[in-house]
């Protein structure tokens, strides 16, 4: 099994080598649209924020636009402010160009308007790819940081589309990569399970009291999570308790202890299992996880999705045959031969595993051909 | 095609109940993948795909295991074969409150 990957100056590897349109603010993000749809493997955030946020909520947005520029899979990148913003788009853009990474930087109102930083950003792109480096090196497993995400889930998903990704998992963390699972109001009701796999007790209390916060943070909304889990939908599918509906989501992530947890789009240490704070928004979800380094995303469905990312692939597994048959378009895996007894876990898991080697030596996943960017940053605070 | 005739899916050797890959029905005998294993287990209810039944007998008060973890308690003796679900199961880490 061979991977080759781009180095990049920060010494990490990337298995994408796209450029990057970063609009830090959401007035900024036509022209960015208006640049990257000029060439070809340029692309941009479909960026709606970076604006009037209290102080939690503008974290995290300055840390997902940071981290999307910082990925591996990007090699170089735009940076386009309108300039009264107030997410820091200077300050940003040093600390991207710290890490050594290809930057350049345009502020609309500098520029005197949308049609003069488009000009001059079709300019600066065109000469910072023509200085691109295609090399490509040899790479290892170690060097990969897989998220791990679940959406449009039914029946099959806990019983075999996400075993056999946890497999997948368990098979990577083993061979020294890093994976990364998320969707804090997902695994409310086996949060206890979780805290028990935590390599340590600051990083099992560190769960509990993200699951705490999540909960407090709903029922301020007027939400009770636990009072609404299992939905009528999952019992008529057959989902009992809470417990079994958070036990069939986590699945997906394996069986190996939890080395750490880390806030929304913080940057995610290498080697080991990592759970990261998110919503169940998968959008939001695998953002936070692409923004915190992971270079490809392994995505389980029952119902069907369509969802990608501008910069990591998104692979999508599914366990339930009709839906594979319905919405092949966009499903990259059908592993629905675990349920009818043709495969077993393992059998699936290793068909999987080659698939993801694929992946990241190049293939496309149909997520990427049919440009499916989907973008959202978590915000859990009111706008001023 | 010969091991398509699997009926239902336990996952570790601990698991006391199986979850139905296909409707199934009252006196049928199904067949249950437990790792390597299959299992025979004669179905004393319906089970339809997707819902689950016991591959051995759960008193009152015990534990239901299924992926290898508790998934809530029994609210009366379930009987090898029988169907598993919201009428005889409880979860002990939240209870449905609304929306009902």
């Amino acid at each position: 099994m061979r991977l080759r990957g781009f180095l990049r100056p920060d010494g990490r590897i990337g298995f994408r080598n796209h450029f990057l349109i970063v609009p830090t603010v959401i007035c900024a993000t036509r022209a960015a649209e208006e640049i990257a749809s000029n060439f070809a493997n340029v692309v941009h955030l479909h960026n709606q924020h970076g604006c009037n946020h209290m102080k939690d909520d503008e974290r995290k947005v300055v840390n997902v636009l940071k981290g999307m520029a910082l990925n591996p899979n990007v090699v170089g990148v735009l940076f386009i402010g309108l300039g009264c913003e107030t997410v820091p788009t200077q300050k940003i853009f040093e600390s991207v160009r710290a890490s050594g990474k290809p930057v350049e930087c345009l502020i609309i109102q500098e520029e005197g308007g949308t049609l003069r930083t488009v000009e001059k950003g079709v300019r600066l792109l065109q000469q910072m790819m023509e200085k691109i480096d295609i090399n490509q090196v040899e790479a290892d497993l170690s060097t990969v940081t897989v998220a791990i995400e679940c959406g449009g889930s039914d029946t099959t998903s806990g019983i075999a589309a996400n075993p056999v990704v946890g497999y997948v998992a368990d098979k990577l963390v083993d061979a020294g990569a890093t994976v990364v699972f998320s969707e804090t109001t997902e695994i409310i009701g086996a949060e206890h399970l979780l805290a028990k796999r935590a390599v340590n007790d600051d990083v099992a209390k560190k769960l509990l009291e993200l699951v705490d916060r999540c909960e407090k943070s709903a029922l301020a909304g007027g939400e009770d999570i636990r009072g609404v889990n299992p939905t009528p939908g999952n019992i008529r599918g057959g989902l009992t308790t809470l417990e079994e509906k958070s036990l069939g989501a986590i699945y997906k992530a394996g069986t190996r202890p939890i080395k750490g947890v880390l806030e929304y789009a913080e940057p995610i240490p290498s080697g080991g299992l990592y759970f990261m704070d998110s919503p169940g928004h998968d959008v939001e979800s695998v953002t936070g996880m692409v923004a915190g380094g992971a270079q490809v995303v392994i995505f389980t469905t029952g119902r069907g999705t369509p969802t990608g990312c501008s910069i990591a692939p998104v692979i999508k597994v599914t366990a339930n045959a009709s839906t594979y048959r319905r919405m092949s378009d966009n499903i990259d895996v059908d592993v629905s031969d675990v349920l009818e007894g043709r495969s077993t876990i393992q059998q699936a898991g290793e068909r999987l595993f080659m698939k993801l080697i694929e992946i990241l030596n190049g293939k496309l996943t149909k997520s990427e051909m049919l440009k499916h960017h989907e973008f959202g940053i978590y915000l859990t605070q009111p706008t001023l | 095609m010969r091991c398509s005739k699997v009926d239902a899916i336990a996952f570790t050797k601990n698991d006391n109940v199986a979850t139905a890959i296909k409707n199934l029905s009252k006196g049928q005998t199904v067949i249950v993948i437990l790792g390597e294993e299959k299992i025979h287990i004669e179905l004393l209810e319906d089970v339809p795909f997707g819902h689950k039944f016991a591959l051995m007998d759960i008193p009152k008060g015990e534990q239901v295991i299924k992926y290898g973890e508790t998934i809530g308690i029994a609210t009366e003796n379930i009987k090898k074969g029988q169907y598993v679900h919201v009428h005889n199961v409880v979860g002990q880490r939240g209870v449905r409150r609304h929306r009902s």
